[in-house]
Parts: structure tokens; C-alpha cells; sequence
């Protein structure tokens, strides 16, 4: 992934930082709560949700199960409509074929349209480094560029800006981008939008080349779908001559009326809206309507080792609608920088070690990201079961095993961090299979319980500093048991 | 090896184990929410459009050259872009001067045009979504995108559903669709929804019956 991300801290050390700001709190705690009351009453106006929501990841499933299958289908009909499909293995390769694609067209800047997967290769920085301009046009990820700052929400990347943050960075920087912002900008979140038209109009009216993801691609259509809301996307989808549209292999659904069940499960889940206000959908090229030119990049970059795992290839299933930010108790203490990915939240802490690995102290930091509340797979509209995917990653990370990386099978050796939890559950298996001594250690442990300690001493020390050890009841259970009869005889 | 052989050998050999799926989709999902007359269909995406800060004008085929050309001199146009194909009784009774939707303009010269007036495919109820398909009386997609003034003429109950899945099977997937549901908006800035962004930031539907909508 994007060389942004490299060497960034233990999820521990990053999020003890991002607690500590209280400002980054309060706009996180504003913007969560604001979107959760509304994605709920969202919901609650389809009565179908369940079914829509089971649907959904049937849909998923069943398109990542035959995944061979509808790549080669998406790729026939695309190139029968016009369109030029590229396949990329890892992150450097589909950075290539963008700059070389770019270059062939002899201009020197991008407009781009929000995009994770783009985000997720570094492709800006990969083109800046070959002399190209791309330009965010996303509100959001222009804040972020113009801020020089990393996104922090899949939805929102400037979450954790407040209006006041995002005027004084506006009035500051843009005019080193283009077009100044007007004289005595306010915090209204409408004159802010209001610079934003401004200042990126410029960019859009001489674009040549637009830059693209897309939420949806259909096998059987070879049709790509892209919702947004703020007319950004359609300007770089139409008005240049040339269109390039990164996308990971897993947004593929299967049929036209597929897409009737994720235009109504994600606007309601990401920005809580019955429907986004812009929808566009295009079938390779139509003539004398939008770009001449237009190539497909489809991207692996971890997704066919993710889906090698049988437990955590559901996180494929995802349609990055960040409802699982939005109610994520940690992530709205933490922030999305702690995550130390594009994707934060829930869905990061296990999309991010999968297509990642667990190699880097982030990646193996990730799947402890969270309290295992649950409140992630409630929402999420195609049922990922996130509290699951994260227990199978920890156990991956403590025990090691056998994983796929970039095609391969390869083994993991367990995480050295983990020697006291492993040392502490060998002596418990020997312990509970030895039955005379796990006795003698009871009652041992009973009698001397006036001088147990209240904290852990050594490496134990971090676990009992923030919890309480439990009592060791006065008698062991079994004894109890036998001295009663089970409790029959009343006696405590 | 190259590329594409590389990626779809990783994803047969990830599923080499996968258990075969061979269940069709439970689509138990509804196809419409909720019983309406075409009556109430109609009046929910009047309602839907203006709850989403679109402007919701009503009339019937005679009155709508008069709304048109009310809705241009409210607005203050001094130029209008046409689609090819778009009924020329609609701009009988407005004067203000046309400008063709033309392959070789610039998006520049599209700037300065002021509205544009079209036709649409399909409007679909519950969620209060127009949609555009490039026929010849809806244009090129850029005429309705770099105006910052769309006018939009929906037929009901004709061109009207109630609900997406009814929207996706009238629609053409090889034609380059545009789904709007109110002028742009941006939810960017602690999450709050504000209206006008890039798109139009003034959207007006004006639903065109057939002169007894009302009754039905």
C-alpha cells in the first residue's frame, strides 16, 4: 500500500497520541453522532432492510466465489463497449500503467475523483514523482491535499477538521494551487463549498484526463457505476478527454439488477441519504458523449490473498460505506490516522492486515484495534462479521500459520510479542489436564489468597494496569461442590 | 506470466477450497415500499425531490412553455442550452436564446451558459431521483452538469416509478446514465449535509400531467 503509511507507529502508541487532542475528539465525536441518528432513521424508512442487507451479501459471496469467472466476463464486455482493460498485480505495477497511460497522452495533470483504491496504491505520489499534477476534487480529499495532510474517514477523509480548521486552510493554501479563496471567507460550511466550486472550476473546465475508482462494475454490462454527491465525479467523468478508472476486483457484482440492491443499501448507510445526489454510470465509450478514451485498471494488490482465507475473505464483501467508523467506539476516540491506512475503523483493522500482512508492528497491531463490541457488523449493510475476521486475525498473529502472500502459500511464525500470553496458556492446558494438581494449586491458591498481589508483576504488568486481577474465591469450586452436594444442602 | 494470467490463476487457486455455492440470491427484498395510487406515487416524488432541496413545480402540457419561460425570466438567463431532441413547443414562449448542445464546445463555453432545460428517463418516487440517459431530448451528460441551472421536465405519471429496482429495469445499461436526486451537496464538512457544490446548485423539477393527475 502507500508508502505514506510506512513505519507508522503501533496502533496503541498512535491512538494514545490522537486521545490526547481534544480537539480532534470533539469534531470526531460531533461528526459520528451527527451521521449515526441519521443513518439509523435512515434505515428504519425501508422496511426490507434485513433483506436488502442479506441480499447484498449473497450477491457478494456469491460473485467472489466465481470471481475467475466474472473478471474474464467484466473484461469482454467492457472491451466490446470500448473501453481498454488493464490488470495490475500489486500496487507499483497499476502506478506504471497509470503514469505510462497519462504520458501517452502528453499532459502533465489529473483531475481525480475521490477514490480508496487510488489512495490505497500512492498513485498521486507515484505521479508527482514523474512530473504529473493530479488534483483531488472531492471537498474532503481537498482539505486533505490542501492541508498536506493524510484522510482520516473512508467517507469523510477530513472528519477530524473542524469548519474553523478547514477555512484557515483554505484561506491559506489556496492560492499556492490555483485560484486564491475570496477575500473574508467565513466558517459557513456553505461559503467554504462555495470556494471549493471556485477555486477547482478552473481544473475541471482544461482537464484532459480524469482519474477514477468506482463503488460498482457489472460483469454482465461491462457497465462501472460511481456515487458521489457533489457533481466533482461527474465533471472528471465526463469533461475530460480521457478517462482512467482504478479498481479493485472485488467491486465487481454480477448483473444490472444487482445494483438495485447496493444503490439502496449504501447511500443510507454512508451518508445516511435515501439516495446520493449523483449517480453516475458508463459502458466503455458512448460517442460524442464524455471521454473518447477510456481504460479499466483492474487491481489486486492483496485482494486474491485476502480471498485465499476462508474466515477473512469476507471483508471483500465491503462497499466502503464507513458505517462501521461511524458507531466504532474506538475509532471515535482514536481517529482514522492511528489506523495507519487509508482504510481506519473496523473495516480497516481487518482489511488493512490482510492486504498488508501482518509483517509491520502496525499491521499486527490492528486486529486488537478494537473491544470486539459488535456494533460494526449491526450496521454494516453486506453483514461482514468484523468481530469474527478480528478474532481470527489475533489468533493468526499470536499463533502464526499458514497464509497466501502476493499468490503464495507461505507460513507465519507466531509474534514474538505474545511469549507471556503463550507461555501463560501452555501452563493453563497442562494444568487443566493434570486434574491433582490443578486441585493442589487451588486450594494452595485459596489459602494464600491474603497475599495475593492487586497488579501483575514483569510483563504482566501492561494487563494489569488498567483492570483488576479477579478474587480467588475462599474455597475452589469443586471442593465447594463436594462439601454441598452441589448446593443441595443450602450451605454456603 | 503476464498480469492477467498472474491474477486469475491467485484467484482460482484461493478458491480451490471454497465450498461450491450453488443457491440462487434470496431476493426476498421488497420491489416497491409500501401500497400507493399513482396519485400518491407522484406526490411522493414531488415530496422526496423537495425534501432533497430540488424546486417542485406542477402543471399540464399547455401550461408548460409558460412555466419554462416563467422559470428563465425568475432566473434572470440570458442564454439557455437545448438538447437535440427536445420538444420545441417547450420554449414556445420564451425568448431567451438558445444554444445547441453541440459535440465540439468547449466546457469553457458551456460555463457561460446560464440554464439548461431537459427532458429525463425515468423519476423514481422513494428516493426522489431523476435520471438522465442521453436520449436526444436529455443532451450530452455535460449540459446538465456545468450550468448552474437545470430545469427538468418529467412526464407523470408516464415516466414516473416508485421504486429503484423499478427504476433499473426501464433503464438501458449500455447508455451513460446520470442519477440526481436534488442540486449537488456536499456532506464533507462534519458530516452535515449543505446544498451546491460543482453540479447545478439550482435544480427545478417540473412535473408535466396529462391534465388529470390530481383525480387518479
Amino acid at each position: 500500500m502507500s508508502g505514506t503509511y510506512l513505519g507508522m507507529p503501533a496502533f496503541p502508541v498512535a491512538a494514545r497520541e490522537a486521545v490526547g487532542n481534544t480537539t480532534l475528539r470533539g469534531n470526531l465525536r460531533h461528526a459520528t453522532h451527527t451521521i449515526r441518528a441519521k443513518r439509523a432513521k435512515a434505515v428504519t424508512e425501508v422496511s426490507d432492510w434485513a433483506e436488502l442487507r442479506e441480499a447484498g451479501k449473497q450477491i457478494k459471496d456469491h460473485t467472489l466465489r466465481h470471481l475467475d469467472h466474472y473478471l474474464e466476463q467484466l473484461e469482454e464486455s467492457v472491451t466490446a463497449a470500448g473501453g481498454i482493460v488493464h490488470w495490475a498485480a500489486d500496487a507499483a505495477e497499476a502506478n506504471e500503467i497509470v503514469t505510462q497511460l497519462v504520458k501517452m497522452t502528453g499532459e502533465r495533470e489529473v483531475v481525480k475523483v475521490k477514490s480508496m483504491a487510488t489512495q490505497e496504491i500512492g498513485l498521486n505520489e507515484a505521479l508527482e514523482a514523474e512530473g504529473i499534477h493530479a488534483y483531488e476534487t472531492d471537498l474532503a480529499e481537498l482539505i486533505v491535499q490542501l492541508g498536506k495532510d493524510r484522510p482520516s474517514h473512508i467517507l469523510v477523509p477530513a472528519i477530524h477538521r473542524n469548519r474553523g480548521e478547514i477555512r484557515d486552510i483554505f484561506a491559506r493554501e489556496m492560492s499556492e494551487w490555483g485560484r486564491p479563496a475570496p477575500e473574508g471567507l467565513t466558517d459557513t460550511p456553505a461559503e467554504l463549498a462555495e470556494a471549493a466550486r471556485l477555486h477547482l472550476r478552473e481544473k475541471f473546465l482544461r482537464a484532459k484526463v480524469g482519474i477514477s475508482g468506482a463503488n460498482f462494475m457489472v460483469a454482465e454490462t461491462g457497465t462501472l457505476v460511481v456515487v458521489e454527491s457533489e457533481g466533482n465525479g461527474r465533471m472528471c467523468l465526463t469533461l475530460p478527454e480521457t478517462l482512467i478508472s482504478v479498481v479493485g476486483i472485488e467491486k465487481i457484482v454480477p448483473t444490472w439488477q444487482d445494483l438495485e440492491v447496493f444503490l439502496q443499501t449504501l447511500p443510507r448507510s454512508s451518508t445516511a441519504e435515501r439516495m446520493n445526489p449523483y449517480t453516475s454510470t458508463w459502458t466503455g465509450t458512448t460517442d460524442q458523449d464524455g471521454p473518447g478514451t477510456f481504460h479499466l485498471v483492474l487491481l489486486d494488490n492483496g485482494r486474491t490473498d485476502t480471498l485465499a482465507d476462508e474466515v477473512g475473505r469476507q471483508a471483500l464483501r465491503c462497499i466502503r460505506c464507513s458505517a462501521c467508523l461511524n458507531v466504532c467506539p474506538v475509532y471515535e476516540r482514536a481517529g482514522g490516522h492511528a489506523y495507519g491506512s487509508v482504510y481506519p475503523g473496523p473495516i480497516g483493522a481487518i482489511l488493512s492486515p490482510q492486504l498488508r500482512g501482518t509483517g509491520s508492528e502496525i499491521d499486527a497491531s490492528l486486529p486488537y484495534a478494537s473491544s470486539l463490541c459488535g456494533a460494526c457488523y449491526e450496521v454494516c449493510p453486506v453483514a461482514i462479521d468484523i468481530p469474527e475476521v478480528l478474532v481470527h486475525l489475533r489468533e493468526r498473529v499470536v499463533q502464526g500459520g499458514e497464509v497466501t502472500r502476493e499468490g503464495n502459500k507461505v507460513v507465519l511464525r507466531p509474534a514474538k510479542g505474545h511469549a507471556a500470553e503463550r507461555a501463560a496458556m501452555r501452563a493453563a492446558r497442562w494444568a487443566f489436564t493434570h486434574p491433582g494438581a490443578l486441585r493442589t494449586g487451588q486450594r494452595a491458591a485459596s489459602r494464600s489468597r491474603r497475599f495475593h498481589p492487586r497488579t501483575l508483576p514483569g510483563p504482566g504488568r501492561a494487563w494489569s494496569a488498567t483492570r483488576e486481577l479477579p478474587p480467588v474465591p475462599a474455597e475452589p469450586f469443586r471442593d465447594w461442590w463436594q462439601r454441598t452436594h452441589g448446593g443441595k444442602d443450602g450451605d454456603r | 506470466m503476464n498480469s492477467r494470467e498472474r491474477i486469475l490463476g491467485r484467484v482460482r487457486r484461493a478458491l480451490a477450497d471454497a465450498p461450491a455455492d450453488e443457491a440462487p440470491i434470496a431476493r426476498d427484498y421488497l420491489r416497491e415500499h409500501g401500497r400507493r395510487t399513482v396519485a400518491e406515487t407522484v406526490e411522493l416524488l414531488a415530496e422526496n425531490l423537495a425534501d432533497y432541496r430540488a424546486v417542485v413545480h406542477r402543471t399540464d402540457i399547455e401550461g408548460l412553455p409558460g412555466v419554462i419561460a416563467g422559470l428563465l425570466e425568475k432566473r434572470g438567463a440570458s442564454s439557455v442550452l437545448v438538447p437535440p431532441g427536445l420538444d420545441e413547443e417547450w420554449l414556445a414562449a420564451t425568448g431567451v436564446p438558445r444554444v445547441a448542445d453541440r459535440a465540439d464546445s468547449t466546457p469553457g463555453e458551456l460555463d457561460r451558459v446560464d440554464s439548461v432545460v431537459t427532458a429525463c428517463a425515468v423519476a423514481i418516487a422513494e428516493t426522489g431521483t431523476i435520471v438522465l440517459d442521453g436520449s436526444p431530448d436529455q443532451g450530452r451528460r455535460r449540459i446538465t452538469l456545468v450550468p448552474d441551472h437545470h430545469i427538468c421536465v418529467v412526464r407523470v405519471p408516464g415516466q414516473v416509478v416508485s421504486s429503484v429496482p423499478q427504476g433499473l429495469e426501464r433503464l438501458d445499461p449500455a447508455r451513460p446514465l446520470t442519477w440526481i436526486s436534488g442540486p449537488s451537496a456536499t456532506s464533507d464538512i462534519e458530516l452535515d449535509r449543505v446544498e451546491g457544490v460543482h453540479g447545478p446548485r439550482t435544480l427545478e423539477v417540473v412535473l408535466v400531467g396529462q391534465g388529470r393527475i390530481e383525480s387518479t
